[in-house]
């Protein structure tokens, strides 16, 4: 009767790395029918309403936290939350029995962020349930990719042959990892920017191209993707001041208008305003930022519908 | 079981059996029409929505009808029921879900819900469920080209049926529609051996 079937090629979200071409575009269909939800008088549909979903948050987080919590909702889903700093990790328990323990209670889903890279991979081989990655340490951060590129994909009809720019700290970021890997699989050109010391040493082994002078980078790219300098990760001084860094890869908006092109500028948050990206720049018509948080809620919605609606 | 007594030990091709030419299906059409003129007058409190992904075709064909007949414009919209099937996580894979197109409010309205096929019944309500979202409508109609009888899970019933048709669960009603891409507008009904 219902010919019209698809599911995604793995039960759970770990990374982009891991997923097909195909799974992104059935993600981002599913996406847009969504956003068409999340538009209406009433957002709320009945979909995953015998689904139990845990949040568990072993790292602080605002916007993923509320974009998770706001999709589990908007599908009816039941869902529990857990941080990591009023638990009894503080005493002493494992992340396998934390976890455990939480399924125990007949849970369905687990949406996790862990400081450790590779700590939902590990889950994935020791429990039953399906995880979706909400970020691993430096690793991935698949939903934010993903709400990144169906952005792009929305603001310019496509992302093949679009020349997406990364600027700031590549180094400490997981989004700019999972960026990469989604917008090459895509078809996407993309360029990192940043200082040297914030720069992975092969990062061109992925298949993008490296440059220093953000002057340069705006003039290339199509879309210009700023990430925040993680200072809370980055244990040495990588350059000298925040001034500094502002002074020679910060974004204004006479650089931006300077350009006389049209140029789309995102920030997957939290932005330190008058570091990486000046107010009048991060408030201006080029910005998509507010878009992306809108699409943030349907993308989750996309992956936790199609994920939880698979046979294990 | 039934299907145990039907099929004969020599595997026969699948069998396809017109139901409606492309001719007949334009005067079912038109009557399908005049009977909603009939109690929808002039459609000013009326809108109409297209159950996706295959009732849309019909909507439209009927959509156009009506505006021709009564030369007032009539809202349509599409409707897709895939979030709200009662069959989520009871199959393999989730059902892929189609646009929903609805620009008007449905408060206080008529509606009349339009799909190609009624058969079990479940895609109406799922409909039904879907389209309160976009308020409360006074009244809730249901037009269908093909009624399969006899294989109704829920209590439900179409007001404006274009032709019903006796079938058993095995088999399958195609509705080819020139807007889908087919040379003509047609309907089969086939037997799945």
């Amino acid at each position: 009767m219902i010919s019209n079937m698809s599911k995604l090629s793995q039960p759970h979200l770990l990374g982009i790395k891991n997923i097909t071409p195909k799974d992104i575009e059935l993600i981002f269909e599913t996406t847009a029918n969504f956003k068409e939800v999340i538009n209406r008088p009433i957002k709320k549909v009945p979909s995953l309403r015998d689904v139990t979903i845990a949040n568990i948050f072993f790292e602080n987080s605002t916007r993923t936290r509320l974009s998770f919590e706001l999709a589990e909702k908007r599908l009816s889903a039941d869902m529990i939350n857990f941080t990591a700093s009023n638990s009894s990790v503080k005493k002493g328990e494992t992340l396998l029995d934390t976890v455990n323990n939480v399924l125990a209670m007949k849970v369905d889903m687990v949406v996790m962020r862990h400081a450790s890279v590779g700590a939902p991979h590990f889950l994935a081989k020791h429990i039953k349930a399906k995880i979706i990655n909400a970020g691993d340490g430096t690793h991935e951060h698949p939903t934010q990719a993903l709400l990144d590129t169906f952005s792009i994909y929305e603001k310019l009809g496509t992302l093949a042959g679009k020349k997406v720019a990364i600027i700031g700290d590549i180094l400490h970021s997981r989004v700019a990892l999972s960026n990469i890997f989604a917008l090459l699989k895509m078809g996407a050109k993309v360029m990192v920017c940043g200082p040297p010391t914030l720069l992975p040493k092969y990062i061109s082994t992925l298949g993008v191209t490296v440059e220093y002078d953000v002057q340069k980078a705006l003039e290339w790219c199509d879309v210009a993707n700023v990430l925040r300098i993680q200072l809370e990760r980055q244990q040495i001084k990588y350059f000298p001041s925040l001034r500094e860094y502002s002074l020679y890869y910060g974004i204004n908006k006479k650089l931006l208008d300077k350009l006389n092109k049209k140029i789309v500028l995102m920030h997957p948050g939290p932005i330190n305003r008058g570091v990486e990206l000046t107010s009048d720049a991060a408030d201006s018509h080029h910005s998509i930022i507010l878009d992306q948080v809108e699409n943030g809620v349907a993308v989750r919605m996309a992956v936790l519908y199609l994920l939880a609606g698979a046979a294990a | 079981m039934l299907k145990a007594f039907l099929v004969s030990s020599q595997p026969r091709p699948m069998q396809k059996k017109l139901i409606l030419d492309s001719d007949l299906l334009d005067i079912t059409l038109n009557r399908l029409c005049q009977q909603l003129i009939e109690n929808h007058d002039r459609f000013e409190e009326t809108v109409l929505l297209g159950l996706q992904p295959r009732g849309i075709y019909l909507a439209e064909l009927i959509h156009q009808k009506l505006k021709n007949l009564i030369k007032a414009e009539i809202p349509l919209g599409f409707l897709d029921t895939t979030f709200h099937r009662d069959d989520f996580r009871r199959r393999d894979t989730p059902a892929k879900a189609s646009e929903t197109r609805v620009s008007f409010m449905i408060e206080g309205k008529k509606v009349v819900l339009i799909d190609d096929v009624l058969f079990t019944g479940r895609t109406v309500r799922a409909a039904m469920d879907a389209m309160i979202a976009f308020g409360r409508p006074a009244k809730v109609e249901l037009l269908v080209l093909v009624d399969r009888k006899y294989n109704r899970d829920l209590p439900i019933a179409a007001d404006y049926v274009g032709k019903y048709v006796n079938t058993i669960a095995s088999q399958r009603v195609l509705v080819e529609m020139l807007a889908q891409g087919h040379k003509q507008n047609r309907i089969w009904l086939i037997n799945n051996d």
